[in-house]
């Protein structure tokens, strides 16, 4: 079947998806954005967590053609999500096709050499550059699901307290950090984003 | 001041001293920030299960059924029939004569032939144009099993009529166990325990249960073969030890080491369970049987039979003490099940015995452990190592020798606690400082986390948040039956591989100067597995050669092998290997500038020199030349061979020797709150105090010690793989099943960082990967018993155990 979606801000159409393919599958493996993890494909442990109209879902739990007609956002487009949040339709700013990321770019898969201070030149929303800077990052795979919980989790309850945090991100599991220096970046985000309105 | 000539080039500007304050920045002991993090935030990062490439194939392994039995027969036709399928391969298919493979003992087969040994064993591979079309027809393969009597404890694995798991044994390690179902036996004897038993005024024996663990890294095993031109093949993968794999690759491939090219691609997390081979080589035997790539991906279900878990053990312990609280002996028997294969079983009880006895000061120590060959799940890697079930056990000890003595068990364990100089039961020195009671008191002064937090979340105090209870947003308890305990612990790991393993590392360092700037590039076959190794090499060549901008080349087989990233030892011992070829690197960088500009500035040839900040500068601080300058049109390439001081074996009768080259000690203390009726636990806070020798990055150390402290947590209330007794098979391969630490479930972890220099080890640093592992555990358990007032000698507690239904 054809499934016809918005992803990132961008029309997609995906051909010959299998009924049974999950929307995790397509965005990954047609789509050709890897950022969403497939760790254990059952609805667990949260690394697949993207939007759906808005509404934070595990993307594996989603069966493709349930995304017909539907927006969505991944990990690839939360800068410009971020940039475009207060916008009618988010991510609208990118119609002319000029950002998110492209196929061709989410293909290019292999390691490349890393820069001297890791502070690469790319535009990141408050919640990845808090993840950063608080050490949040390890091994990393969990880290596209828990953005974009935690992105969702900042911009319904832009202060929230410690438990709410952790409530908001029990469905994501984290085998690295021990958790600590995920509620530090987002604790760190909340912060930032109050300096901002202020 | 005398300049030379070239000095004219330096830009107008440049100061000609460096001053205070203007070293290299992002060097070690900075919490530089991760090189990787902009990729991993934005999802571009390239893991291994994200690649991709044109035309590729999909591959998937049939898995047994059962954990023991005769293979009578496989059909493959219907299999092969299917639409969309390039290829079906089978232990007939192997192209070489070496069909298996292993990690010290090659036991293992590529492909189950004439019988498989444990549930969840590869009997088949089928590579096809999608996951679901290769998934459908492996499951239309045909294997006819005749079921044999299983082996799944010391008991049945020792009895007089038992089936030997692996038959005619040709291994180093079977001229000395007992039994063939024995992969490997160390006894350590020191002392006379007998005698020093009869000194003894209190005597305490305990018999500990430590489950089976998994590693539940979020990545799952995965990887890209594509087929050369040559009739090679190039592999991408997620592992631990690219030269390990290589080495156990290339001989059932049938192909010389050259004709298979590693490249590391992204890993997500390893802690041990990516040491042994998983779908490496059937990616390759697809790829080089079909002419095309193949990618392999597990799903969660088959990741739980894809690596091998952490050894569960039964353990007994005896201790004794004068009334004034001294230990007099300790004896101890541990038994590990190592399951169908001997992956790092043999290492896992040298680690086992030579560390059992913990960081206490006991001369007097009769210890013997074993590990099983068994038809349940194979064990191998996982981090603490051996080191985590016995520290379960002393740490248990320590609190029941306390009560027997009615004194506080912090104090009583300081009072035996190890310092520089004490003995292991191997007869080996702790040749460097041994914090340990130091530690113990740092966590006990800690102020205690208020009581009934979850009361406080109203200015009345009226009101329950109970979130902050055991059982959650269950919303099981508003407080009643809820009591609080608090435990400690203190373990002892050791740093990089013991007992004589040649464990050095490599590393090639280039300089060059790159549109005007000096740049280093390091190239080392290190696996980056999450740990920040990568940002700690950045940070090493920018303090050894004075420069900012630092390349981190991706890992490959092109460069020497860098040993594993296991064993807390990667910042040691490749962190070493970087340091030393800086300084290799360093010095012809100085004799290319003494042969350009030696004859203009006598320091040149009489000072000490330095390269700080792009520019070469006498110890006083004082500038001779710009990197750029002295570097112009010449590039210098290094690469060495790094190794720490040599270890040796443990005598196979008495255990003594000079095994292990570094040691790591981490304490905690642990607040937990328990719901009585329910028998649910919520840990509070797990403090940890750790000496970490010297912190390379800061941020990164913490980062460490608090995932570690979170995995000893996991399997202190709710981690345990669950083999059936009576069929052998795993019960709960899923993460619904298998449970790991939620945010939810994690309390804050605060660390206290003590940096105690190691005279031995580069910057001085200590391995820390895994000694916040061990102790993690024993510390809630000893909280949970505080709280409860039960015995609890196994581990995961279950409710029931707290229950008592």
């Amino acid at each position: 079947m054809r499934v016809n979606f918005t992803v990132n801000g961008r029309k997609q159409e995906a051909d010959d998806v299998w009924e049974g393919e999950s929307l995790l599958y397509v965005l990954r493996e047609r789509m050709g954005l890897p950022g969403s993890k497939n760790a254990c494909e059952q609805g667990e442990c949260g690394s697949c967590t993207v939007r759906l109209d808005g509404v934070p879902v595990c993307s594996c739990l989603v069966a493709a053609g349930q995304a017909e007609g539907r927006e969505i956002v991944t990990v690839e487009g939360l800068a410009d999500y971020a940039r475009h949040r207060d916008d009618a339709h988010p991510g609208a700013g990118c119609a002319a096709g000029t950002c998110g990321t492209s196929l061709d770019r989410a293909k290019r898969w292999q390691a490349r050499p890393t820069d001297a201070q890791g502070a690469e030149a790319a535009e990141l929303s408050p919640i990845q550059q808090a993840f950063i800077d608080a050490g949040a990052v390890q091994c990393g795979f969990c880290t596209p699901g828990l953005l974009v919980a935690a992105d969702e989790l900042l911009e319904t309850q832009p202060s929230p307290s410690d438990q709410d945090i952790r409530e908001a991100l029990s469905g994501n599991l984290c085998r690295c950090t021990g958790y600590e220096k995920i509620l530090d970046a987002v604790r760190l985000a909340a912060a930032r984003q109050e300096e901002t309105v202020r | 001041m005398a300049l030379h000539p070239r000095a004219a080039s330096v830009p107008a500007g440049t100061p000609t001293r460096i001053t205070q304050g203007s070293k290299t920045r992002g060097g070690i002991g900075e919490s530089t920030l991760r090189p990787d993090g902009t990729l991993k935030v934005t999802g571009e990062f390239a893991y291994s299960s994200d690649m991709w490439h044109e035309d590729m194939l999909w591959g998937h392994t049939l898995r047994s059924t059962v954990a023991h039995a005769e293979i009578r027969s496989i059909d493959i036709g219907e299999a092969v029939a299917t639409p969309g399928v390039y290829a079906v391969l089978t232990y007939d298919d192997l192209p070489a004569e070496m069909k298996n493979y292993g990690l010290e003992i090659q036991d293992t087969p590529v492909l189950a032939h004439g019988k498989v040994r444990h549930h969840g064993e590869p009997v088949a591979l089928v590579a096809a144009d999608h996951p679901e079309t290769a998934r459908r027809a492996a499951a239309k393969i045909k294997i006819d099993y005749v079921e044999l009597p299983l082996i799944t404890d010391e008991a049945s694995a020792t009895a007089p009529d038992a089936i030997l798991v692996h038959e005619g044994r040709t291994d180093h390690h079977i001229g000395h166990v007992p039994h063939p179902n024995i992969v490997h036996r160390q006894p350590i004897v020191r002392g006379d325990a007998d005698a020093a038993a009869a000194r003894a005024d209190v005597i305490i024996t305990g018999d500990y249960v430590f489950g089976m663990q998994d590693q539940a890294f979020l990545g799952p095993e995965s990887g890209l073969a594509v087929p050369s031109e040559d009739g090679g093949v190039e592999l991408y993968v997620a592992t631990q030890w690219l030269h390990s794999d290589l080495r156990q690759i290339a001989p059932v491939l049938g192909l010389p080491e050259d004709k298979v090219r590693m490249t590391l691609s992204g890993v997500g997390g390893a802690f041990g369970g990516r040491e042994d081979l998983s779908m490496q080589i059937h990616a390759c035997l697809l790829a080089l049987r079909t002419g095309k790539p193949v990618k392999m991906v597990y799903n969660r279900f088959e990741s739980f039979f894809g690596h091998v878990h952490r050894h569960p053990a039964k353990l007994h312990y005896e201790h004794g003490a004068t009334k004034d609280g001294k230990l007099t002996h300790m004896k101890c028997r541990i038994v590990l099940d190592g399951g169908a294969y001997a992956s790092a079983s043999p290492a896992v009880v040298g680690n086992a015995s030579s560390l059992a006895v913990g960081p206490y000061v006991v001369e007097d120590v009769d210890i013997e452990a074993i590990a099983l060959y068994s038809n349940n799940p194979p064990c191998g890697a996982m981090r603490g190592f051996g080191a985590v079930q016995a520290c379960f056990a002393y740490e248990a000890q320590m609190d029941k020798l306390a009560a027997a003595l009615d004194m506080d068990p912090v104090e009583l364990r300081q009072l035996n606690a190890m310092e520089q100089g004490t003995l292991l039961p191997t007869g080996q020195p702790v040749d460097s400082p041994a914090p340990v009671a130091e530690l113990l008191r740092r966590v006990k002064a800690r102020p205690l986390p208020p009581e009934q937090q979850w009361l406080a979340a109203d200015a009345g105090g009226s009101s329950v948040d109970v979130r902050a209870l055991p059982g959650g947003l269950s919303n099981t308890t508003h407080g009643e039956g809820v009591v609080r305990g608090v435990g400690y612990a203190v373990g002892l790991k050791n740093v990089g591989f013991s007992e004589g393993f040649d464990d050095y590392s490599t590393a090639r360092v280039r300089m060059e100067v790159i549109n005007g700037e000096p740049v280093a590039t390091v190239h080392t076959a290190m696996a980056e597995v999450g740990q920040g190794g990568v940002t700690v090499h950045a940070q090493i060549a920018r303090t050894e050669l004075g420069v900012s901008q630092v390349t981190i080349h991706p890992a490959d087989t092109q460069v020497g092998s860098a040993g594993s990233t296991s064993a807390s030892r990667q910042t040691y011992v490749t962190g070493g290997a970087v340091k030393n070829s800086c300084e290799a690197v360093r010095e012809q960088v100085l004799e290319i500038g003494r042969r350009k500009f030696g004859t203009y500035h006598p320091a040149w040839a009489t000072a000490e020199l330095l390269l700080e900040s792009g520019k070469v500068v006498t110890d006083g601080g004082e500038v001779l030349a710009p990197l750029a300058d002295v570097l112009e049109g010449e590039a210098v390439d290094v690469e060495l061979e790094w190794r720490h001081r040599p270890t040796e074996a443990f005598d196979l009768r008495t255990g003594q020797g000079n095994g292990h080259v570094q040691y790591s000690f981490a304490a905690h203390r642990a607040v937990v709150e328990v719901d009585t009726e329910l028998g649910l636990v919520k840990v509070i806070e797990l403090a940890c105090a750790q000496d970490v020798g010297k912190a390379l990055n800061p941020l990164s150390v913490v980062g460490q010690i608090q995932g570690g402290t979170t995995q000893g947590l996991g399997v202190a209330v709710m981690e345990e793989i669950i083999v059936d007794p009576r069929t052998a098979k795993v019960r709960n391969p899923s993460f619904t099943d298998y449970l790991i630490p939620t945010i939810l479930d994690t309390p804050t972890i605060p660390v206290d960082v003590l940096e105690l220099a190691d005279d031995h080890a580069p910057y001085g640093l200590r391995g820390i990967g895994e000694a916040p592992t061990l102790s993690s555990t024993p510390a809630v358990l000893a909280a949970i018993r505080n709280a409860t007032g039960l015995e609890l000698n196994r581990t995961p507690v279950r409710p029931e155990h707290i229950t008592g239904t």
